[in-house]
């Protein structure tokens, strides 16, 4: 499969694990953030772990746009969703996050018309198929999907459809990453920059990590080889003593980012002077909410939402996890109060959950040590 | 829904509330067909219910799951199947050509198979209820001899053997419902199994230690059921495993995993390693297994869980099935 086979080539894979090993300094301990939820699935999936040396840890940082989502968002979107007129369409990552009165799918398996939808441009499909209905888009991702359903607004407006609006948790990921470097248990070494959010905004919002923060960061793709080359390219700038932005990820990101997925980001949404995320607390600017020329397809604004705070259960430690201050398996309820089967936080239900990565590909290799020599 | 998925929750089910309360007593693991004897007469036994939705799709139809299907859960648990008899439950208002196409296809599949339907039950509900249609088929047949199908003789060093490529038949029902603006040249597996697993018993009876059909919840959920009732290990090779390109595509882009998704003419088995060779060769030659791999071994760890391992030396825990395969975002 093109794009994807030639990043896996296993012995091109290999000399970069001896890069990396050769460059590691045996007397450092290297901390490594990876920011993006998409690459804490790719490491574990790959085992891309199994070919780091000891003194690199990859710590596991928020860039997962479900695991951030309070519970009472996911309340509020539901409540709208009770009216049997309406239909909530949302990606499948929602469909298993708990909410105060269960997931979507279980609303669904006691009446409510829930759909999944692999795009938003499918949501308003659905309305265009059910005149009599509304259908209401649960709109959740970081700049990476924003674009999308900034486009789909534009096209319900020039449609005038009335029975479509979206119910917007779009998040941004610079102020999650400055939340995570003002955080004071924080003591990182360098980033793993995300990829597909960097498709849209481009590479320069990041130059401020560098220039105020010292810290390098490597815009990386997701495929086992695009991994291990940006850990080589932080190495050496941490060996040179340097810190800059570069873009690992240069077949799909563009140093400049998208123009036209910003202008459509900005002619619909504005941010929101404050959004609360789960584990960071509340951050200013860091949310989008819909503009005012589009607020017709606004569900906050079409239908009245309750505003629900629901706070963790106190044992719950998504925060700490969430801001890699926890590994997954050190919170006190993994894998015995919370599985991927009755999860307790969106960290392990989501596929790029910390947690949900951790549950499925690893916490039953840690004793196992001895597999990787038999099957060598 | 999750509890007809095939994965975690079904197996709760069935181990937490049907099995104690109808299996009475038995310790025996639970396997794709009963063994049990009439009048002093060994015959095996197994119902399955087939509710897929569309009804038509590329490679066939649920006429020739129902039929395939139930021939598949004999033959792995070691027993040619003979008889079918059928039960139907139609939705008020179904058109009579699909009713009928779907009788042919039955007849077609069960006459492909050797077997013969000998009664049948039709029931109607109202509209809006069933789907179009449900089709149950229940299937009796004489136990092959020779072999001793049973997952506590299960040893390490023993060999996990794959029929051929996994994923046709969940990707090929996925795209056919029309929701997703993706298209393949997939067609369903669907196939009865039958004259490989034959094939198998021939070439490897007395090292052939189980089987399973690795229908909804895929190889991985098979595999971790054989895991755990023998309480060994299983590591498997990811790149032994075959995969179409555009099962693989579909997978990439969807955020699927080909392990966790439904076959319907696929069988593993699990044989001694001095039988390996003679067995992997006997598939290949028969027709319809030039694809067979041997994609594995039984190991003392992970113990109870299924290994998977990289060509590059990395590797990861492969559970059953949680809920049903769900895409990601982004």
């Amino acid at each position: 499969m093109k794009f994807v086979d030639e990043f896996r080539e296993p012995e091109l894979v290999t000399r970069t694990a001896e890069e990396i090993r050769r460059l590691a300094d045996p007397k450092r301990h290297y901390r490594l953030m990876e920011v993006c939820g998409g690459h804490t699935h790719a490491i574990y999936r790959f085992g891309l772990k199994d070919l780091l040396p000891e003194n690199i840890e990859l710590i596991h940082g928020p860039g997962c746009p479900v695991c951030v989502l309070p519970m009472g968002r996911i309340d509020d979107g539901l409540s709208l969703a009770e009216d049997p007129n309406v239909i909530f369409a949302a990606f499948g990552d929602m469909m298993r996050v708990p909410g105060a009165k269960g997931s979507p799918l279980e609303h669904k398996a006691r009446g409510m018309d829930v759909r999944i939808v692999y795009s938003p441009s499918d949501a308003l499909k659905l309305a265009r198929a059910n005149p009599d209905r509304h259908v209401m888009f649960f709109a959740i991702g970081f700049e990476t999907t924003a674009p999308s359903t900034a486009l789909t607004m534009m096209r319900a407006k020039a449609e005038g459809m009335r029975n479509f609006s979206v119910f917007c948790n779009h998040v941004t990921i610079i102020p999650a990453i400055r939340a995570i470097l003002d955080s004071p248990d924080m003591r990182l070494d360098a980033f793993i920059g995300p990829g597909h959010v960097s498709t849209v905004i481009g590479c320069r919002p990041y130059e401020w990590i560098v220039k105020d923060e010292r810290k390098p960061i490597v815009v990386s793709g997701f495929e086992p080889l695009d991994m291990l080359q940006s850990i080589v390219m932080l190495l050496r700038q941490l060996r040179d003593g340097e810190a800059k932005v570069e873009n690992q990820y240069k077949r799909v990101v563009p140093w400049e980012g998208n123009r036209a997925a910003l202008r459509a980001m900005a002619e619909v949404f504005q941010l929101r002077p404050y959004f609360e995320w789960r584990g960071l607390g509340f951050i200013s600017q860091s949310a989008l909410r819909v503009r005012d020329e589009y607020a017709e397809w606004d569900a906050e604004r079409r239908f009245s939402v309750p505003g629900v705070r629901v706070t963790d259960p106190k044992a719950a430690q998504c925060g700490e996890v969430l801001k890699g201050v926890l590994k997954p398996h050190q919170c006190k309820l993994f894998g015995r109060e919370c599985t991927p089967e009755h999860p307790i936080g969106a960290l392990m239900v989501s596929s790029e959950g910390s947690c949900a990565a951790y549950y499925n590909y690893e916490h039953r290799k840690a004793a196992m040590v001895n597999i990787l020599s038999q099957t060598a | 829904m999750a509890h007809g998925a095939g994965g975690k929750a079904s197996r709760r089910l069935v181990e937490g509330l049907f099995a104690p309360l109808l299996f009475g007593a038995s310790t025996e693991p639970l396997g794709d067909a009963a063994h049990v004897s009439v009048g002093g007469v060994p015959v095996a036994i197994t119902t399955d219910a087939f509710v897929v939705k569309p009804l038509r799709f590329p490679g066939g139809s649920i006429g020739e799951l129902a039929v395939n299907g139930t021939v598949n859960d004999l033959a792995v648990s070691g027993a040619k199947a003979e008889t079918l008899v059928v039960s139907y439950v139609l939705e008020a208002g179904l058109p009579s050509e699909i009713l009928e196409a779907e009788v042919r296809a039955m007849a077609d599949a069960a006459r492909k198979a050797g077997v013969q339907i000998a009664a049948g039950d039709t029931k109607v509900v109202e509209h809006g209820k069933a789907d179009s249609m449900y089709i149950t088929t229940t299937g009796i047949g004489s136990p092959m001899r020779g072999i001793k199908l049973d997952p506590r003789s299960v040893r390490t060093g023993d060999r996990v053997l794959l029929s051929g490529p996994i994923g046709d038949h969940g990707i090929t029902i996925l795209l056919a419902r029309g929701e997703l603006d993706l298209e393949a040249d997939l067609r369903s597996d669907t196939r009865s199994v039958l004259p490989l697993v034959q094939a198998l018993v021939r070439a490897a009876g007395p090292g052939l230690r189980w089987m399973r059909d690795p229908t909804r919840g895929g190889v991985a959920t098979s595999l971790n059921e054989l895991a755990r009732d023998c309480g060994l290990g299983i590591t498997l090779h990811e790149e032994a495993v075959p995969v179409r390109d555009a099962v693989r595509g579909a997978c990439e882009l969807l955020g699927l995993d080909p392990l966790h998704i439904a076959n319907e003419g696929q069988f593993l088995a699990v044989v001694a390693p001095e039988y390996a060779d003679a067995a992997i060769n006997a598939l290949n030659l028969a027709p319809g297994g030039e694809d067979a791999q041997i994609i594995g071994e039984v190991s003392e760890q992970p113990a109870g869980s299924v290994l998977v391992t990289t060509s590059y030396g990395g590797s990861r825990i492969i559970d059953m099935l949680v809920g049903d395969p769900l895409p990601r975002i982004c």
